[in-house]
């Protein structure tokens, strides 16, 4: 560079000369834009449109963009809440925070026991979620009834209250036991097909009919 | 840390006020009959030198022979506590209730209502509070299946 070679002999007056002579030069030379390099986007273009079916493209969304609505009833919460948090990060598998309404969720995790007092709002948040909609029981409560099967009020089994998609076992379940759950849920989001769910409407039928209270009119009525 | 009051030296206290309301008492405790119990309760919380102004917890408890509710309490002014027991029949269990005293007796009574049965007479909204209503019996009730 000019600079460099006449730092040594030049004064500081000198050396703003010769800058300035750089920068008139580097003006002179870029009075026209440089082309973009876009010659290759046509040809690559072409290459890359792909052909599937719209069940693939709607399961692909569905499977990585499932929201969770926890609704932590009892001690397996304990264990839903370090799946969502750093170190297992339930957002790797694309579930981010969960959902304080049932309207903005579509995954259901039923963590813990479910008492009959209780089954009744847990039937009406589950038919207040927007279709489609997956139900994760977690632990032996969700499940069976857990311990408290015979008892006096416990519901055994939420399966009695809503169709369940996947069962993880456990008392409580670790964390890696319930992510292992949401990649069986993912798998079973992969064979499903928008036309049972929309056209035909199929998931009416696998709705149970809790005959309770106001909320579920609609529910009996489906 | 709070002082626990001898039983014997309570119980002296309400036998003057009350003549007949003591039914036993030991080293720990006082047992007091149902239909006097506010009556003891307000004795209790009134008088200098006592001052019961807490209550601790309220306990139910099924002997089978007979039901058994029993009051932890204490004094915020003095530091120290009671245990007061009251036995009453399994088969028409009724209690005086405290509400009228100690604002937090409510919600304790109606577990007890819910959960064993016992009739607080004078609460203001006795209702079952974990059990739904219509549920048949009092499940914490030893002979319930």
């Amino acid at each position: 560079m000019e600079i460099d070679k006449l730092k040594a002999e030049l004064s500081l007056d000198d050396m703003d000369l010769a800058e300035g002579r750089e920068i008139e030069a580097l003006m002179a030379r870029s009075q026209k834009p440089i082309p973009d390099p876009d010659e290759w986007l046509q040809e690559t273009l072409k290459a890359n449109i792909l052909v599937t079916t719209i069940d693939k493209i709607f399961n692909w969304g569905r499977h990585y963009s499932t929201w969770p609505f926890g609704s932590g009833l009892a001690c397996c919460a304990m264990e839903m809440v370090p799946t969502a948090a750093s170190r297992f990060d339930q957002a790797r598998f694309g579930m981010e925070i969960f959902r304080a309404s049932p309207r903005q969720a579509d995954m259901l995790i039923v963590a813990g026991t479910l008492t009959w007092k209780m089954a009744r709002a847990l039937r009406l948040l589950y038919d207040q979620m927007a279709e489609p909609k997956w139900v994760v029981a977690m632990g032996s409560c969700a499940i069976t009834g857990g311990t408290f099967a015979h008892s006096y009020s416990v519901v055994p089994g939420v399966n009695r209250i809503m169709p369940v998609d996947v069962y993880v076992p456990g008392c409580p379940p670790r964390p890696e036991a319930l992510l292992y759950g949401f990649m069986k849920l993912h798998e079973k989001i992969e064979t499903g097909t928008v036309k049972k769910d929309f056209i035909l409407g199929d998931w009416k039928k696998t709705r149970i009919v809790l005959g309770m209270g106001k909320g579920s009119s609609r529910a009996i009525e489906a | 840390m709070t002082k626990a009051l001898v039983g014997r030296d309570i119980a002296q206290q309400i036998a003057e006020h009350s003549s007949d309301a003591v039914v036993e008492f030991n080293e720990s405790c006082v047992v007091v009959r149902p239909d006097l119990l506010l009556k003891v309760a307000r004795f209790l919380n009134t008088t200098p030198g006592l001052d019961f102004n807490y209550l601790n917890c309220i306990t139910g408890v099924d002997y089978l022979d007979c039901i058994e509710v029993v009051y932890h309490i204490s004094s915020m002014v003095h530091n120290h506590s009671l245990i007061l027991r009251v036995r009453c029949d399994r088969n028409k269990p009724e209690v005086t209730s405290l509400y009228s005293l100690w604002r937090g007796a409510d919600l304790q009574e109606r577990e007890i209502y819910d959960l064993l049965g016992v009739v607080f007479v004078g609460h203001p909204n006795l209702k079952r509070l974990f059990m739904w209503e219509g549920f048949k019996g009092h499940p914490l009730r030893r002979d319930y299946l």
